[in-house]
């Protein structure tokens, strides 16, 4: 696979610490006591939307799930409008009417976030049928978790999109969770990615800690979309290092494990490759500052922003017809 | 003018959307040329027009389908997403129910879903439990999708126009007893709108307020207790939900009586809503409850008896009638 460019890799370091320290200032705020709502913790896999995020253009559709702050932020939604949303502010990007786990944000391709496991990736069938029909040459990437490989809606949308050969790209992030079950407690198949070939789909499972494995697998898969090669199953490996949701226990994650899938912390060994391409210490260290202020700024912007109008829970139900 | 049945009048919608906008297609099972154009022949002759692009002959797939007409809708396309009958909604109510028809409201009406889903039933030909169910309360309890059933081929015609034309998602019933019944032709452009009932024959004594197939029943039996000297006003509602609440409480306001009468099965049906509405509303002009009729509270039969015995009867309606007017 090709060397990713110094470019490349810096946008890739930018976006994936992005992800990394908005998960560090919702954690904080949530351990405060500040923010009191739903958030799914993405500790571990910055590296795997931040990756697929800088393998798109700006124009690309991208699908979600509740644990999509990764590919949210990484992609580019404005941070005080994200910031806002999950704070239920007025500000947010859906006027505070869908929340952590409903984030939709069209300009940024941000099209859906869904509560519901599996659901997305139909729905990532419709936007690229939408880019087929009408030549528009967008790509959709939907991302999903090993759990999201066992409903049916997997299934139904794989075949068909290998069968109309879709420009859409099926990122699995295999963090080894799905909910509370250990990948080996709810699959038999060796990984999700064998499965592609089921469908007569290129399926390919690559090291998500490693920025040198999985950004060459997305862009390869977002380059065969576009050129109207269809879709390709691409199954990150990483680890989801809390539990399913912030708060929640997660004993049930063997601590050899944990310890073991630490040092395969994807942040150290990004920055390890950084520096391997004469970045220095400051210039990663600075970019993270200029980060950190940035959200600062965006969630003092959020927690000051007003509430939506109680009116708002009549309004969007349907078209406003006058 | 010329005549054209229920189906016809439902291609003749579909394929005139289909050539004034490049964004509407069409996706389900069996709706190509090469399967058929459809298991009742609506998208008959599509294909041929409009190629396998834009008329989709999809998988065995209903969640996919469903998902697919999402995802197009909310990238700005008018998909028409085929579900071949009705019972099969229950495999995809994830996508119309959590999806479609919340996408715009918890995207603060970012991501509207401009969809329809063409869905069959009804009762009366012999399909057994899981074919022949009338499952609109279900759609209708859902907030976001407007419901919708047509009784004659106008207004088929009319009402696909304005289903596909609408900002939002909709369910679009037919009932299959229903699509070979004729119409004038009301011709190119007809439009029904969404929202807006029918006051299929006026009369002053009880407002008898249904939709779909048994307003065949209604008018018939509206036309026999005529010459007994019952006058009774028939209410089409087409449009199931959100029905148009003015047009039923003027009606009953008039009238004093109401009776609900639908196919699908009585408890907590759309009449049991509508009933306890015009309870609420019309209280000082009523003469007498509101009653309601609907199917058996059991899966629908299939030994023909049992099917005419379980589906609401003329008899029944009459009954129900004379009791409310005191003539019984």
């Amino acid at each position: 696979m090709a060397e990713i460019d110094r470019d490349k890799l810096l946008d890739i370091y930018t976006r994936t610490m992005k992800v990394n320290r908005t998960d560090e200032k919702f954690r904080e705020l949530l351990m405060q006591g500040k923010v009191a709502v739903m958030y799914y913790c993405v500790r571990g896999q910055e590296l795997v939307s931040a990756a697929a995020m800088a393998a798109l253009e700006p124009k690309d559709y991208v699908v979600c799930t509740y644990r999509g702050q990764g590919e949210q932020t990484a992609k580019g939604i404005p941070i005080e409008k994200w910031w806002g949303e999950c704070l239920g502010k007025a500000t947010g990007t859906c006027k505070g009417k869908g929340g952590t786990m409903h984030i939709t944000d069209p300009e940024t391709g941000i099209m859906v976030t869904t509560g519901v496991v599996g659901s997305g990736i139909p729905i990532a069938n419709g936007l690229a049928m939408a880019s087929q029909n009408n030549g528009d040459g967008r790509v959709t990437l939907v991302s999903f978790g090993d759990g999201a490989a066992n409903i049916g809606s997997f299934h139904e949308a794989m075949n068909m999109a290998q069968l109309y050969k879709l420009p859409v790209v099926f990122l699995c992030q295999n963090n080894r969770y799905g909910e509370h079950t250990a990948y080996a407690d709810h699959t038999d198949s060796p990984n999700v990615a064998v499965r592609a070939a089921g469908y007569g789909m290129k399926g390919v499972t690559v090291d998500g800690n490693d920025v040198n494995q999985i950004y060459p697998a997305v862009k390869e898969a977002v380059d065969r979309a576009r050129a109207g090669e269809g879709p390709t199953l691409v199954e990150a490996m990483c680890y989801r290092m809390m539990g399913h949701f912030f708060g929640s226990d997660f004993s049930y994650m063997p601590k050899e494990h944990l310890e073991e899938m630490q040092r395969e912390d994807p942040l150290p060994k990004l920055r390890k490759v950084m520096l391997e391409h004469q970045f220095t210490e400051e210039e990663l260290d600075r970019i993270v500052e200029e980060i950190d202020a940035e959200i600062e700024a965006a969630v003092q912007h959020a927690l000051d922003a007003p509430l939506p109008d109680t009116d708002e829970i009549y309004k969007d139900v349907f078209e406003e017809v006058n | 003018m010329a005549e054209i049945t229920m189906t016809e009048a439902l291609n003749k919608a579909i394929d005139e959307a289909m050539a004034e906008d490049e964004g509407v297609f069409c996706l389900g099972e069996d709706v190509g040329a090469k399967q058929g154009g459809g298991v009742f022949k609506v998208t008959a002759g599509l294909t041929e027009k409009y190629g396998e692009h834009r008329i989709r002959a999809t998988p065995i797939s209903e969640t996919a389908i469903v998902g697919a007409a999402v995802g197009a809708a909310i990238a700005g396309q008018r998909p028409i997403a085929e579900i071949m009958l009705m019972n099969f909604v229950a495999v995809c109510m994830d996508q119309i129910v959590n999806h479609a028809a919340k996408l715009r409201f918890m995207s603060g009406g970012q991501t509207p879903c401009p969809l329809v889903i063409r869905t069959t039933t009804g009762v009366g030909v012999g399909f057994g439990g899981q074919h022949s169910d009338m499952l609109e309360a279900w759609f209708a309890h859902v907030a976001g999708l407007h419901v919708v059933t047509p009784s004659n081929a106008a207004d088929a015609r009319g009402l696909m126009r304005a289903s596909i034309d609408a900002n939002d998602p909709v369910i679009f019933i037919e009932n299959i007893l229903c699509y070979g019944l004729t119409s004038e032709d009301p011709g190119p452009g007809y439009r029904v709108p969404l929202g807006k009932a029918a006051v299929a024959k006026e009369g002053s004594d009880i407002s008898l307020i249904t939709y779909g197939r048994t307003v065949l029943d209604a008018l018939e039996v509206a036309g026999e207790l005529g010459k007994e000297g019952v006058s009774v006003e028939v209410i089409d509602l087409r449009t199931i939900a959100p029905y148009d609440e003015e047009t039923v409480l003027a009606s009953v306001n008039k009238t004093g009586r109401a009776l609900t009468l639908h196919e699908a099965v009585r408890p907590f049906g759309t009449g049991a809503e509508i009933a306890a509405n015009i309870q609420e509303k019309c209280w000082d002009n009523l003469k007498g409850p509101v009653r309601r009729i609907g199917g058996t509270f059991s899966a629908v039969p299939f030994a023909s008896h049992l099917e005419q015995a379980w589906i609401p009867t003329k008899e029944e309606i009459v009954g129900q009638i004379k009791a409310s007017v005191g003539k019984d």
